[in-house]
């Protein structure tokens, strides 16, 4: 880090270096492309982790982590611009796949145009909504953008801001859909789809041609209405998200919160908090596999995996009081304590699950329907898991080690014993037997504390009214789908000044269409089961 | 006049005012023996099978799905054909949060959904725009949108609710009038009236 310290000061001298949490990057616009190709040839940052859009009031911007997929360390660089009439930033599409779908996003919620990014349409609002939300000059009047019952119109060509010699741009029209092309509309009420997504699906016969994804089905506005809220009530957010790692979302907005708070969380919260991540996790899988099969066409594979979904439904119910949308994790520690039986209840279900893994084996792992349909069905490498920011079991079946509780372990993780399930196939079968083999080594992580939580607080003492010093703070956990990402950014005070949250399956939905290019139109269903977006958890 | 279902004695309901208020406009608007006969025994057998469509945006419909599932298990009831297309289905589930984007496709859903229709708000989120309501793009309520014949509350709400819901519209089926439209069609007619579809431009 040194290094890149000292070669990025001689080469860059406009750049403000300082030393934070991570080290941070200060570069104007103009130097950003050069920079962002000097870090990932010569440095090894080969994976935007986050993109992150700001608005400080007078400035907006782009904030950048990237990662060292070998060394796993991360920088930080800002880029903003001054001009709010007409922002313009240089896009990094061409060195990262990833940044195609984050910027659009970026330029949904602030209006900040990517030279050089094929696409700049809208992807989460209509096209005809007025104003960038996000924007803290944001016109919030409902007259503005009253609920439109008139279908919006869909865009065969979008705009793409060329810049043709320094300093020179070009708007130019870019074709999606050719007028000859067979375009299917998939979505956004679905059953495969798991969720509203929408795809606009081209085909050549049975071939997929291309996919254009809408996405803002189920956008919600989660940031926004954190920007609003004080930290303690932003925290139930993060359960509707991926309600299906309800747990580990809130777990990660807690650390993040304790972090810049230098809050010391007690033993006991800590134990029973990595308890709930892994019964989460269970769960989760357990939901993902029966519901892929059953879009497979085994409805008795999701039979069998809700069976088992339901005993760990019914241990964090008992603790919780809920079966899903816990509110269970508080800043400092957890809300209650366990229940009297929770100790006898994971004991039980550490018996049945092995059973019932071996069971789902016998029913459809080794079923020949099952390998025809899911072997070599969307392969993934392990470079373009990590160009397209796949994180998750759909990261590690194609070979990249990518386990946050690995490689920056949070909590506990560090002292306990467990594998990180990697595989190399990268196809749909692969995807499909890491979730089982993480499932196994869930079972293990519980298996080793069940017998060991410790008596004590279950919460720190935290002030009463929670605030957070000028700063910012980015906390990553390992989330069922992959790498969920936290980032806060305060100005003081006790509501922050912006709140991402760093999704999974909004990466996994950005390669979808690099997945199932020369895949059958049947296959995209497969594709679409293994990967396991939760669309909510993708629009936020 | 007694309306209940099979599976739960009539006391053990919390609303039975309303669906009293329904009996009563049913009995001012008399038919002929052979009418309300045949009323009676259709409407028995579209209450005992009525068919939900798998719509879900969000939570609720995870629990939509454990609803189906061995535990709560809903063939018990003939909810268990789940349809895929509106065509064929008799309800709808509003699952989950409904979105400005989501909104003029709620709405086709509904157009869709061959009469006689039916519309079941889940969840906090259907009902009023639930813990994001003051977000600039959740819809304050399905019911902006269509209307909704049967509310369940919950963030989500437990599958049990939700069979709760399902047999309240069943017996709301039971005090209508399938020739005639006592007691819902008008009601959805002016709804209609009243939220009138903005310009198609496909």
């Amino acid at each position: 880090m040194a290094n890149l310290q000292a070669i990025v000061a001689e080469k860059f001298p406009e750049a403000e270096i300082v030393n934070g949490e991570t080290l941070e990057l200060n570069v104007p616009d103009a130097k950003w492309h050069s920079l962002a190709t000097m870090l990932k040839d010569e440095f090894g940052f080969d994976n935007l982790t986050a993109l992150i859009g700001m608005d400080w009031g007078d400035l907006l911007g782009v904030v950048y982590y990237l990662t060292n997929t070998s060394t796993w360390e991360m920088v930080r660089v800002k880029v903003t611009t001054a001009d709010r009439v007409k922002p313009m930033l240089h896009s990094i599409t061409d060195l990262y796949a990833v940044a195609g779908i984050y910027e659009r996003e970026v330029y949904d919620f602030y209006g900040i145009i990517f030279i050089n990014h094929p696409d700049m349409r809208r992807l989460f609002l209509r096209n005809d909504w007025v104003g960038f939300p996000f924007r803290k000059d944001y016109d919030a009047n409902p007259e503005v953008n009253p609920v439109r019952l008139d279908h919006e119109k869909v865009d065969d060509v979008t705009v793409s801001y060329v810049e043709t010699a320094p300093g020179k741009i070009e708007k130019r029209k870019v074709e999606i859909f050719s007028p000859e092309q067979f375009v299917v509309n998939i979505g956004p009420q679905h059953p495969a789809t798991h969720g509203v997504l929408r795809l606009r699906t081209a085909v050549d016969g049975e071939t997929i041609t291309k996919i254009d994804l809408y996405l803002g089905y189920i956008h919600r506005g989660i940031e926004k209405l954190c920007e609003g809220l004080t930290y303690p009530q932003t925290l139930h957010f993060t359960d509707r998200l991926d309600y299906l790692s309800a747990m580990i979302n809130r777990h990660a907005l807690c650390l993040c919160v304790e972090k810049a708070m230098n809050i010391e969380v007690p033993r006991r919260a800590q134990v029973i908090r990595v308890m709930m991540d892994e019964l989460m996790r269970i769960s989760s899988h357990l939901l993902a596999i029966g519901t892929f099969c059953m879009d497979l066409g085994a409805t008795t594979m999701l039979f069998y995996p809700l069976r088992e979904r339901e005993t760990i439904l019914d241990i964090l119910e008992r603790t919780t009081g809920a079966r899903m949308t816990f509110n269970y994790n508080c800043i400092g520690g957890v809300i209650a304590d366990l229940d009297p039986n929770f100790q006898t209840d994971v004991k039980k279900l550490l018996e049945i699950m092995p059973k019932a893994i071996k069971e789902y084996n016998k029913v459809f792992t080794g079923n020949v329907i099952a390998h025809n349909r899911m072997d070599g069905v969307g392969v993934l490498s392990d470079p373009d898991a990590k160009d397209y920011n796949c994180t998750g079991p759909t990261g590690r079946a194609s070979g990249w080690a990518c386990d946050i509780r690995k490689r920056h372990p949070y909590g506990i993780y560090s002292e306990l014993q467990f594998e990180e399930v990697v595989r190399h196939e990268g196809d749909s079968m692969a995807r499909f037997k890491a979730r089982i083999s993480e499932m196994e080594q869930s079972c293990r992580i519980l298996a080793q504390l069940v017998d060991q939580i410790p008596e004590g607080d279950i919460c720190a003492k935290v002030p009463k009214i929670i605030k957070l010093p000028e700063g910012h703070w980015f906390q990553q956990v390992e989330a069922c789908r992959g790498a969920f990402g936290v980032y806060i950014e305060s100005a003081g005070g006790n509501q922050p000044l912006r709140v991402k949250f760093n999704s999974p399956g909004f990466c996994l939905a950005g390669a979808v269409d690099h997945l199932t290019r020369g895949e059958k139109i049947a296959d995209l269903i497969t594709i679409g089961g293994s990967l396991d977006y939760v669309v909510p958890d993708i629009d936020r | 006049m007694e309306v209940t279902t099979k599976s739960m004695p009539y006391g053990d309901w919390k609303d039975n005012e309303y669906i009293e208020g329904m009996v009563n406009e049913l009995k001012a608007n008399g038919v002929n023996v052979v009418v309300g006969s045949l009323d009676k025994l259709i409407n028995w057998g579209r209450s005992n099978s009525i068919w939900p469509l798998t719509f879900a945006t969000s939570c609720c419909g995870i629990e939509f799905i454990s609803l189906g599932a061995a535990r709560y298990d809903m063939a018990r009831f003939g909810w268990e054909v789940a349809r895929s297309s509106p065509r064929q289905a008799d309800f709808m589930m509003v699952a989950g949060t409904i979105v400005h984007r989501m909104a003029p496709v709620v709405r086709r859903l509904y157009d869709q959904l061959a009469e006689p229709k039916y519309v079941i708000a889940t969840g906090g989120c259907a009902i009023s725009g639930g813990p994001f309501r003051h977000s600039y793009h959740v819809v304050k309520g399905v019911g902006e949108i269509i209307p909704v014949d049967v509310y369940c509350p919950g963030c989500p709400p437990r599958p049990e609710a939700m069979i709760y819901a399902i047999m309240q519209l069943s017996r709301k089926i039971k005090v209508e009038r399938f020739f005639g439209g006592v007691n819902r069609q008008e009601k959805q007619q002016d709804f209609l009236k009243n939220h009138p579809l903005d310009k198609m431009t496909d």
